[in-house]
């Protein structure tokens, strides 16, 4: 029963655990705890900037013991001099200004913490604290204690201060700042007014224009160059090249006009085309800096482990130190970093993040268990068989697709034009200046560099990273996240999409329960739901929230038997639930569907069972999708549910089950080697393989915060019905860039035949590129913008984070 | 007229000075969060209008 929010994270309470303090709701321990300690330290604020901003905090009993090991803490550590220490953290939860505020506090919480400082786009904490008063395990404890838990894993081992590359910005200030210069010098001639004083000083502003020229020239455009230079060496015709010769021939011309004093050149164009064009690239190089594109098995690794020695003494061990023959102790939710044996009696291990399969897997003494999976219930021990980089799921990893740095898979647009635009502006350049040569040499020279000038390619450039960079956002918006712009032209080049079934076409949120039996009267739901209370295991908890409220009442006797089920006894009657092997019920089909069975008084009343439920939407998306895309559903699964898919969706959709990991991978490459362009779909570690070697590889998340496989995008789950806009939107962002092309071409035209004709003026030119600019540039925002609005979203319900 | 080429000078003084400032800024890493300050401005008016009344407390004493 609902009876309001929480005053500290904002869920429902429930009537029977509502806590008052201080006059203010709270939905449970935690969430009061970390109220309280706000309060007595005068933090209150924190929940003035937001309602209800936090989340409770969980339990971490021992878990960061680790971090008394002087080993791994000075490998995470940033900076370590004398007792000044400095470490980054990434905390998932941040998501509001009052968690700016709290965070960038820490120190009134704790003394030996001097500063800490967000970087609310990394979702990162950056903390500075002395040694000797405080340690990184108090740190950490802390923030967990108020619900931010940073997260640590094997990715951070490694990983030094990042240096970051600021050159783009640099070149950017110093294009700016000849461009501007430049222009007001060049005002006086642009007028052409013979008049005595701009003559006597026109030597001084024609140098001076040169000289500030120069490090736009030299320094600003260097990547061009470079670019241009790599690319002749290839073979491969780029758009840098014409850029690249169209700056040089610019200046060389520009300088040759000063020294002989024919007139004032085209530094003005030349260095506002420098700007112009890394302002492009700077659009395009839009990215999600919380999101991280390029995970594998060490962002969800934990950093250390507890090994039991020979002398049954507890140690913390870096993960990359197990040996074979090791015995380590896993926790309740801590993640099995190695394959290994079960030396405990049970294990209830929860293989969602390699699977997307939300349901826990029972094993007994003597199973093997895999890494990737984590441990629900019980601390249990294990007794490792293969180090880390052995493992079964980890050796995924050593495939061919995850070693080669992303080689040239894909041309872009603008690459794939100007093959066929360099050389026939260099044609024209030449047939022109032979043209002119027999009729007056010094006008050859011109025309020539004039259609060099004029043609270099300047719209042409700038259309396509202005166009994706926007249509990037505009995807962002709606919570797609592409790692970078070239992913819209392969995502509008896709004609196969090949979808992972648990987790991604289907959702591990909500699982439809259906009860089949016996129907339970009033009294006995009573009971079931009480007995349910008591129980942490996920199914209890899920059949407990779908039962309806009934009256609560204390079971006399309580049993839970892990792994197997509760046995729970009232004044008058006994519940026995769990799994058939518990009730000594065999039904039909035990093995392929989750079932929970229930036994009231001893007598078999019948069963819950848990259906995988699929995605809303999901019937209408792939029928929309059937009629332009081949379809795939590729899953790890048995075909349990083969009957059912093949009712629900198109029949065209080709439907694999029982596919491994690698399988999956091989199926990918082969549609590939039937000259498919593949877009892959997926969730889980499992497909980690298949979405690197899809053409796109496209993750799904519940939580986008939470961690996702390497892959080229990442979807919001609430999104997964739009998938059929955001491909048809890739498609019309790439007819936006045509439709400019032909607009860019048009300026070209004109422009050329200006230069032809021997008439291009370094005024005519100072109007024609700024304004092609600014035409392309808005033409494309509004036409992106425009087929973005054909599909309008959906008002946004609130979201909350983390729950 | 000569003073033409001391106001140029200067307004190109000037423009150095601004070009060196931004690299300035930019290497000092201003530009690499250009959210999170926006947020922590209007954070300490909100600390001055409400003094701390009692003492610090850390959670380590809280629990003792």
């Amino acid at each position: 029963m609902s009876i309001g929010n929480c005053f500290h994270c904002g869920s429902e309470i429930n009537r029977k655990e509502e806590i008052i303090y201080d006059e203010k709701k709270f939905c449970c321990n935690g969430c009061k705890t970390v109220y309280e300690i706000f309060s007595q330290n005068d933090l209150t604020c924190y929940y003035d900037f937001q309602a209800s901003p936090g989340v409770t905090p969980l339990d971490i009993q021992g878990k960061y013991d680790f971090l008394d090991n002087e080993g791994i803490v000075g490998k995470l550590l940033e900076f370590q001099e004398d007792t000044t220490h400095v470490v980054s953290l990434y905390i998932p939860h941040i998501h509001c200004s009052s968690c700016i505020w709290i965070l960038e506090n820490l120190q009134k919480l704790q003394s030996g913490i001097n500063t800490s400082q967000v970087n609310f786009p990394e979702k990162k904490v950056r903390i500075t604290f002395n040694s000797e008063k405080t340690s990184l395990k108090k740190i950490v404890e802390l923030l967990c204690s108020i619900g931010y838990e940073p997260y640590i894993s094997l990715d951070n081992f490694n990983e030094g201060k990042k240096s970051i590359d600021r050159s783009l910005i640099y070149k950017i200030g110093v294009a700016f700042f000849c461009f501007g210069n430049i222009m007001l010098l060049s005002f006086p001639e642009y007028f052409e007014v013979e008049e005595y004083w701009i003559n006597q000083y026109r030597g001084f502003f024609r140098w001076l224009i040169f000289a500030i020229s120069l490090p736009a020239f030299f320094y600003s455009a260097s990547g061009y160059y470079v670019s241009a230079y790599k690319s002749i060496k290839s073979g491969m015709l780029n758009i840098d090249i014409p850029i690249a010769l169209g700056i040089v021939v610019m200046f060389i011309r520009s300088s040759v006009d000063i020294v002989f004093d024919y007139g004032q050149g085209f530094f003005d164009s030349m260095t506002g085309l420098i700007f112009f064009m890394l302002l492009g690239k700077l659009f395009q190089r839009k990215t999600y800096e919380f999101l991280s594109f390029e995970r594998d098995y060490k962002s969800y690794f934990p950093i250390a482990i507890t090994k039991i020695l020979y002398d049954g003494s507890e140690k913390s061990v870096q993960v990359y130190d197990i040996q074979k023959g090791d015995r380590l102790l896993i926790r309740n939710q801590e993640l099995i970093p190695v394959d290994g044996i079960l030396v405990s009696q049970k294990a209830s291990i929860d293989y969602s993040f390699v699977t997307g399969e939300a349901v826990a897997i029972e094993k007994k003494s003597g199973d093997k268990i895999f890494a990737g999976g984590k441990q629900l219930g019980k601390v249990i021990e294990m007794e490792v068989l293969f180090s880390v980089s052995q493992s079964y799921l980890t050796q995924l990893w050593t495939n061919d697709v995850f070693q080669k740095k992303v080689a040239i898979k894909h041309k872009t647009i603008t690459d794939s034009i100007s093959r066929y635009f360099t050389p026939a502006l260099l044609g024209l350049a030449l047939i022109s200046f032979f043209y002119w040569v027999f009729i007056d040499v010094p006008t050859a020279f011109n025309v020539f560099t004039a259609i060099l000038i004029v043609a270099c390619p300047c719209a042409l450039a700038l259309t396509a990273p202005f166009t994706l960079g926007n249509v990037l956002r505009i995807m962002g918006k709606r919570k797609l996240y592409l790692k970078n712009a070239t992913v819209i032209e392969q995502l509008a080049q896709v004609d196969t999409l090949v979808f992972d079934k648990t987790g991604t076409i289907t959702t591990n949120k909500k699982t439809s329960i259906i009860y089949e039996g016996v129907a339970l009267n009033s009294s006995e739901l009573i009971v079931l739901k009480n007995t349910l209370r008591g129980s942490n295991h996920p199914l209890s908890r899920r059949l407990y929230d779908f039962i309806p409220p009934q009256v609560s009442s204390e079971p006399n006797e309580f049993h839970e038997i892990i792994g197997k089920g509760i046995f729970a006894k009232f004044a008058d009657t006994s519940v026995k639930l769990g799994s058939s092997q518990f009730l000594e019920h065999m039904s039909e089909n035990t093995h392929k569907k989750t079932k929970v069975h229930i036994a009231i008084n001893g007598v078999y009343k019948g069963s819950y069972v848990f259906n995988n439920q699929y995605r809303e939407g999901l019937e209408q998306l792939f029928e929309q999708l059937a009629k332009k895309y081949n379809l795939v559903v590729l899953s790890g699964d048995n075909d349990g549910e083969k009957k059912i898919l093949e009712k629900l969706l198109p029949s065209t959709t080709m439907l694999v089950f029982n596919q491994k990991p690698e399988q999956k991978l091989q199926y990918i490459e082969q549609l590939q080697n039937e000259g498919k362009n593949v877009m892959m779909i997926g969730d889980g570690l499992n497909d980690a393989g298949a979405l690197a070697q899809s053409n796109i590889g496209v993750s799904i998340s519940e939580n986008v915060n939470v961690f996702s496989p390497a892959c080229d995008g990442i979807l919001d789950a609430s999104q997964f019905n739009k998938i059929a806009f955001f491909m048809n939107y890739s498609k019309d962002s790439m007819k936006t860039i045509y439709m400019s092309f032909a607009l860019s071409l048009v300026y070209n035209v004109v422009g050329l035949s200006f230069a032809v004709s021997g008439n291009l003026s370094p005024l005519v030119a100072a109007i024609i590129m700024p304004l092609s600019t600014i035409t392309i540039v808005s033409f494309v925002t509004i036409m992106s913008n425009y087929y973005a609005s054909m599909d309008k979203p959906k008002p946004v319900r609130a979201r909350r984070y983390q729950k | 007229m000569s003073v033409i080429y001391i106001l140029i000078s200067i307004s190109i003084i000037v423009a150095v000075f601004f070009l060196y400032a931004f690299i300035r800024a930019v290497k000092s890493g201003q530009y690499d969060d250009d959210y999170t300050p926006s947020v922590r401005m209007l954070f300490d008016d909100e600390l001055k209008k409400n003094p701390k009344k009692n003492p610090i407390q850390t959670i380590k004493e809280k629990q003792v």
